[in-house]
């Protein structure tokens, strides 16, 4: 039977108290305080005067630091993107797969999450790097193959250069990509899962392809699936700091590692705590955009 | 086999990030630790003292000599960069005794009144310090801090990759012989201020109209450039991942051992020189404790201790005296006098060159 929690006043604060009470000393207090700074400026070395300028925020909207934010939410995009066209079919096969089995292919969706994502970055700087797994399996084929070249009449082969996989742009994708990949496929899953499997059957009966049932059937009914996991891996890889610093190039920096320096070398915090608060405001954005889209479906057309 | 770690002993190292830094190491056990005043030798003061140093850069029996010379139990604590040690302290210091600041830092911290000033009458032990290094610009007449160690940024490079010596700036700053295979620090100041150097001028006080200059000569090079990296230049250069990489000769001293493919120098243009430096932060519980600890740091064995284990320089001369000819003949670690007297300490120029330096960077990098 369910209750309006109007008659159950005391069971509804127990519930919700600590979690909002948390909610307020961690994450809104610690919001507002960078908040206020971002309003501040410098005064002497260690001191933050709060005189309500606007003029780090006029510094965040230069044409330099627009560039970056364009670029970061560049790269954001292209690693949505990529994680909606690898994790789609991964998140479709664990849907059909044998009941059995699905909990194990979840787990080993999950599985990266249990190591820590400093250690996840070394590990793929060691798979990219010149003399790393790759090139070093590449070079080892290279080689073995080149070695028969000769024995067929073709001409000998050089010596094997290595591919430039690490320290560019590349790289970070591939990183972000990688470390982001579960929160794509999770909410696909769950999305998919629920997906009533008669109107499948029926499309199939009624003579469409496997494909058209794929994306008339299929896709539309996932699309909130589709737009939840799109939000959040955008938001995430929107502000993701680390990947760019230890896989990037010269010229491979986010937004976050620009945010990350000024509060760190340059003692600025004012300043990055205004470019933080707009990658917040973006992010709003992005969720407003989200939540228009879902409406809008729901009404009937 | 796992080449991230090879660079091992490196006190600025990424990998301190990993943990070491955050969870702290106590050493010496903990019930004495905890015992309340153990009199004796600590006097008034509760016999310990709280350590804030980097990572690898103590000598592997100093803190235990320590406590059996001055019966003091030594809880040593790791930070990985200035940045953070300044952030931790600039909220107020949570008991920290003894600290080691760059030489930037002691001006930043002292103008800031986070450093408590020195009792010469209780560091005899300065005595054995090299006389160059009484009276820096960077804390003249010693007010606020003793030398540790001193560093200076050069070149590290693959030998078999490399034409000759690469003994300029213009090999990493100026010139597209290298691409592709070039890694720089990422420090914006140290960047803009070598640069500086390399035109011709001082690191300090660098002319406002020659910033557009280094700018523009950067954005030019960074097609070369492989990475600006977190001061793991060493491993890059270890595992070939670049040929020529800007580094501190302390952590290129010791991946020499490792490969003898490896040499550095520190440019003929002269270069930047860093110095860490022991200090006492306001507010320390126990500055008796602290005084003495400095003190043990500067005795001459003790000194010839650390340097064993860290193949930093060391300021201290009757440190130095005891060491191998090895070490003490090394031009890596100690490099020439002519071209030692061409580098220079970069000085706390206030927050807002510091903020213009940061700009300038994240200009290139956006370029």
């Amino acid at each position: 039977m369910e209750q309006s929690w109007k008659q159950a006043k005391a069971v509804f604060a127990g519930a919700m108290g600590p979690p909002l009470f948390w909610l307020v000393l961690f994450f809104l207090v610690p919001l507002g305080i960078v908040w206020v700074y971002s309003f501040g400026q410098n005064v002497g070395l260690t001191e933050i005067s709060f005189t309500g300028t606007f003029s780090n925020y006029a510094r965040a909207i230069e044409p330099l630091y627009l560039k970056i934010f364009a670029k970061s939410a560049g790269v954001a995009a292209l690693t949505t993107f990529l994680c909606l066209v690898l994790g789609f079919p991964v998140a479709l096969a664990i849907t059909f797969a044998p009941s059995r089995l699905k909990a194990w292919l979840l787990l080993l969706v999950m599985l990266p999450f249990w190591t820590n994502l400093l250690i996840r970055t070394y590990a793929l700087i060691a798979v990219l790097r010149t003399e790393g797994y790759i090139n070093l399996s590449l070079g080892w084929l290279w080689q073995k193959i080149g070695g028969l070249a000769p024995l067929v009449g073709m001409q000998p082969v050089g010596a094997f250069t290595p591919l430039e996989l690490l320290h560019n742009n590349f790289a970070v994708v591939v990183g972000l990509v990688y470390v982001h990949l579960p929160f794509m496929v999770l909410p696909l899953y769950s999305a998919l899962d629920r997906l009533d499997r008669s109107l499948l059957e029926a499309s199939l009966d009624l003579g469409a392809g496997h494909i058209r049932t794929l994306l008339v059937i299929v896709v539309p009914l996932a699309l909130p699936g589709i737009a939840s996991g799109v939000l959040i891996t955008f938001i995430p890889a929107l502000g993701a700091y680390l990947t760019p610093d230890l896989l990037g190039g010269p010229d491979s920096q986010m937004i976050a590692n620009v945010i990350e320096r000024q509060f760190k070398r340059a003692n600025d915090w004012p300043f990055g705590a205004a470019m933080s608060f707009m990658l917040l405001y973006l992010t709003f954005i992005a969720i407003a955009v989200q939540a228009m889209l879902s409406r809008s479906r729901g009404r009937p057309t | 086999m796992n080449k991230i770690t090879k660079g091992g002993a490196s006190r600025r190292s990424l990998l301190t990030t990993l943990g070491a830094a955050a969870v702290g190491i106590t050493f010496g056990p903990a019930l004495s630790a905890c015992s309340p005043k153990s009199g004796g030798a600590g006097g008034a003061e509760e016999a310990k003292l709280n350590f804030y140093n980097w990572d690898t850069y103590i000598g592997e029996t100093t803190l235990a000599d320590f406590k059996a010379a001055a019966g003091v139990d030594v809880n040593m604590s790791l930070f990985s960069t200035n940045d953070e040690l300044f952030a931790k302290l600039k909220a107020g210091n949570s008991g920290y005794d003894v600290i080691v600041p760059s030489n930037e830092f002691v001006t930043r911290m002292s103008q800031a009144g986070m450093l408590m000033p020195l009792d010469h009458a209780k560091i005899p032990n300065m005595a054995n310090i090299d006389p160059t290094f009484l009276n820096p610009d960077y804390d003249p007449g010693r007010k606020y801090s003793m030398p540790y160690t001193w560093l200076a940024l050069g070149i590290g490079y693959r030998k078999s990759k490399v034409n000759g010596v690469p003994d300029s700036w213009k090999w990493l700053f100026d010139s597209p012989e290298y691409k592709g295979k070039i890694a720089l620090l990422s420090e914006s100041a140290d960047l803009v201020r070598l640069c500086a150097k390399y035109l011709g001028n001082s690191v300090n006080n660098i002319p406002p109209e020659l910033l557009p200059k280094i700018e523009a000569m950067l954005i030019r090079q960074k097609p070369f450039i492989k990475a600006f990296h977190e001061d793991n230049g060493q491993d890059m250069l270890l595992s070939k991942d670049v040929d020529l990489v800007l580094e501190y000769n302390g952590d290129i001293a010791q991946i020499m051992a490792e490969d003898p493919d490896i040499g550095f120098v520190v440019p003929k243009e002269g270069s930047l020189l860093n110095s860490d430096t022991l200090c006492i932060p306001t507010g320390a519980p126990r500055p008796d404790n602290a005084h003495k600890f400095i003190n043990y740091l500067l005795d001459a064995k003790a000194g010839a201790e650390i340097s064993k284990t860290i193949l930093y320089p060391t300021p201290n001369a009757a440190a130095k005296a005891l060491m191998p000819a090895e070490y003490r003949d090394n031009p890596v670690i100690f490099p020439p006098a002519d071209i030692m007297a061409k580098c220079e300490y970069g000085a706390f120029e206030g927050a807002e060159k510091a903020q213009a330096y940061e700009e300038l960077i994240t200009k290139v990098r956006a370029a």
